[in-house]
């Protein structure tokens, strides 16, 4: 597993930086003039030293990592402005960090493709067909009204908030050898059949929301908007959550990528909310498992980049350039190879074979194996990618994660559910 | 120096006067800098007002109203704080009382029954060689050990004492208390063993040739001549184990509750006023514990 490896490395920049960042509250934002050098914030799952190698080739541009969680993305932006140059970000984390001020609306006239950009972010459907928007939605929060406003814009304007770069629509992971028997739908990991054997998030944002996915296809409630919850809907989430842990339910709580393929492929857990390259890594060990498509839909994220608000001149200009590169298709096929989808498909498309475009965007049979971008087997030739093509599985999405209203509450809830 | 005691008379005076106030200067300054100023803190920013990207100064009590939300209206049920703090401390009590007894067996072993001192610098470097790897990795390992597949599972069904798996062997209570028991176990031989090799042997031999049976030594003499050793070790061990989120986390799936886990939510969610809240009553709970161990001894006097 390369995907590891690049961790480590990283992991040792992140240190370095670091002890950068906290001998002058910011390392110097200006470089000699022939070095180009990008501070990056952000998880880094999207990265790695095969992106950075290509990247060096074609533009002289290094990238100096500052990889953190999530959650720790949104608490560094809003803490430390001065420390990074681009933030790599979730759609979701807008509503916390577009009020702060501390990033910039992104110059679409800058963006080469960004007239190219999928249209679930822009329109928020796909091939014609509008697909869910509960949650924060990209559309709802794609544009800012001026380039330092701290306001979203419901029209589309010259500024956007984030370039996108990945996204993907996440839904439950199981192993089929253990369980024998089709899944196709969100109930049943609080399925009784699977006491002792099931697993959710333990990242409350997220958690909350395949809870409440598993709550509709129950048919215990529907919400008007599960990115969205009022307090009562909280109350009620919650409470189910409650009666299934403390009846066994569950095995284990994880809320790292590592911990969710170890629960997995140890036999642990047969079902479990997952992400893509959770399952790869599972599978590239020899082991079952499938990112199983359910009746009920997908939940969808998308991340992007958005410039620090004191990144200026000179250093802005090398950002934009970075993020030209990262759409123009090297990375958007490496991407998509990993089960993630490339924000720019078009250009993505430029950089993987026609059998691979076929298997991974249009849903078709594999012709000859699929390998992932380390090289090691994922599928072999007449294997069918989980969920299908990408019209399918994007349009089957449901909900987005979301930031809710009642954020303080519904976290304040989730701690009962751990504490039960 | 007699010079320039002369040349800086005055001063030397003081110096002589307060040479204990000035000895200790350079670690109460350091206390002050990296304890007191942030403590002060975090006390101050309990009382501040937050929302999802901002903390507001302010002076209100909903961070500790909200800590307490529904505890009385939900009795008998306990509600969140009242159950993670329970937790804690019943977690802290069974691993207290396991460590205490191991740390005092081998402390007892290492330094009256082990007599070449050569022998028990041996042994002591034995005790702490787990220590040359890191704590999450020392509590990790058991993970494969104690799994569904894992290693003492299937030794107990070949063998036959089992036909299924055995699951509270792993991310249970159990296996929460065995991680904290081999973490922490040696905080409890070190300081114990420290005072014991401290206690005058001829104090044993006399109490020998009064006729005392080993049992009577034991109890009139090594225990309370230990004392200062327990209750020091017995700090070390309930103050990690209260503050303790990892090993719960991590042994107990994150199913089991820990007010530090609670701490770490709210961090990475911006509540620092909420967060800050928490720390105050987990510092003060935490206190009261130690300020109840050392009214069983004066530790200053002791030392």
């Amino acid at each position: 597993m390369t995907k590891l490896i690049d961790r480590r490395s990283l992991l040792k920049t992140a240190g370095a930086s670091a002890a950068l960042a906290g001998f002058g509250l910011s390392a110097p934002a200006v470089h000699s003039a022939n070095e180009k050098v990008v501070r990056y914030l952000g998880t880094a799952t999207t990265m790695g030293s095969e992106i950075d190698k290509k990247l060096f080739e074609d533009t002289g541009i290094k990238v100096k990592y500052i990889p953190v969680t999530t959650d720790e993305v949104t608490k560094r932006v809003l803490t430390q402005p001065n420390s990074f140059d681009i933030v790599d970000t979730e759609y979701f984390s807008l509503p916390k960090l577009v009020p702060s001020g501390n990033i910039l609306g992104m110059d679409s006239k800058r963006i080469k493709e960004f007239d190219n950009i999928s249209t679930t972010h822009t329109l928020g459907e796909i091939g014609g067909k509008k697909i869910g928007d509960q949650g924060t939605a990209p559309k709802k929060v794609f544009y800012l009204k001026d380039e330092k406003s701290s306001e979203f814009s419901p029209e589309p304007t010259r500024w956007a908030t984030l370039i996108p770069t990945v996204f993907n629509a996440d839904t439950l992971g199981i192993r089929p050898d253990l369980i024998k028997r089709p899944i196709s739908t969100w109930a049943e990991l609080l399925n009784p059949e699977f006491r002792g054997k099931a697993s959710i998030l333990n990242i409350p944002s997220i958690g909350i929301m395949d809870a409440a996915m598993v709550v509709e296809s129950m048919g215990e409630y529907q919400y008007p908007d599960k990115g969205n919850m009022t307090r009562d809907e909280i109350d009620l989430t919650i409470k189910i959550l409650i009666e299934a842990k403390k009846a066994g339910q569950f095995r284990a709580l994880w809320s790292d990528f590592n911990e969710s393929v170890n629960l997995m492929a140890s036999g642990e857990v047969v079902i479990q909310s997952m992400w893509s390259p959770a399952i790869t890594a599972v599978r590239t060990q020899g082991i079952p498992c499938i990112y199983q498509p359910l009746k009920e839909g997908y939940r969808a994220w998308a991340v992007g980049f958005a410039l620090s608000a004191a990144t200026k001149g000179y250093q802005a200009d090398v950002c934009y350039e970075f993020i030209n590169w990262y759409l123009s298709g090297f990375v958007g096929g490496y991407l998509n190879r990993q089960g993630y989808y490339s924000a720019v498909p078009s250009t993505a498309k430029q950089y993987m074979e026609p059998y691979e475009w076929d298997y991974w965007m249009l849903g078709k049979k594999a012709t000859k194996d699929i390998k992932a971008p380390d090289g090691k087997k994922l599928a072999g030739a007449g294997e069918v990618r989980d969920g299908g093509s990408f019209v399918e599985r994007m349009g089957g999405v449901a909900c987005w994660n979301a930031t809710m209203d009642e954020n303080r509450y519904m976290v304040r809830k989730w701690n009962e559910f751990v504490a039960a | 120096m007699k010079v320039a005691a002369d040349s800086f008379g005055g001063i030397m005076i003081d110096v002589k006067k307060h040479s204990a106030a000035l000895l200790s200067l350079p670690f109460a300054l350091v206390i002050f800098g990296f304890f007191v100023v942030p403590l002060c803190l975090v006390i101050m920013v309990s009382f501040w007002d937050y929302n999802s990207y901002s903390i507001i100064p302010d002076f209100i009590f909903t961070n500790y109203h909200d800590i307490f939300y529904g505890c009385v209206k939900s009795l008998p049920d306990l509600c969140t704080s009242f159950a993670t703090y329970l937790s804690s401390l019943k977690f802290v009590f069974i691993t207290w009382v396991i460590t205490l007894i191991i740390g005092f067996l081998v402390a007892l072993f290492l330094c009256f029954c082990v007599h070449s001192l050569q022998m028990q610098i041996v042994l002591f470097l034995l005790c702490t060689i787990p220590f040359w790897t890191s704590n999450v990795i020392r509590m990790i390992s058991w993970i494969p050990l104690l799994g569904r597949n894992g290693l003492v599972n299937s030794t107990m069904q070949n063998i036959g004492l089992t036909d299924s798996p055995v699951e509270w062997l792993l991310y249970s209570e159990f296996s929460v208390i065995l991680a904290f028991v081999h973490l922490y176990a040696l905080f409890m031989v070190v300081p114990i063993f420290n005072s014991m090799l401290r206690i005058d042997r001829s104090l044993i031999e006399a109490a020998h040739d009064a006729g005392a049976s080993s049992l009577q030594t034991l109890t009139s003499i090594i225990i309370p001549l230990s004392r200062p050793g327990i209750i020091i070790g017995s700090i070390f061990v309930i103050t990690i184990v209260m503050g303790d989120f990892i090993t719960i986390g991590v042994m107990g799936g994150q199913q089991i509750p820990s007010v530090g886990k609670i701490i770490n939510v709210e961090m990475t969610y911006l509540q620092f006023p909420a967060a800050a809240a928490n720390a105050v009553i987990l510092i003060i709970t935490t206190l009261m514990i130690i300020f109840a161990m050392t009214k069983l001894v004066d530790i200053r006097k002791e030392l």
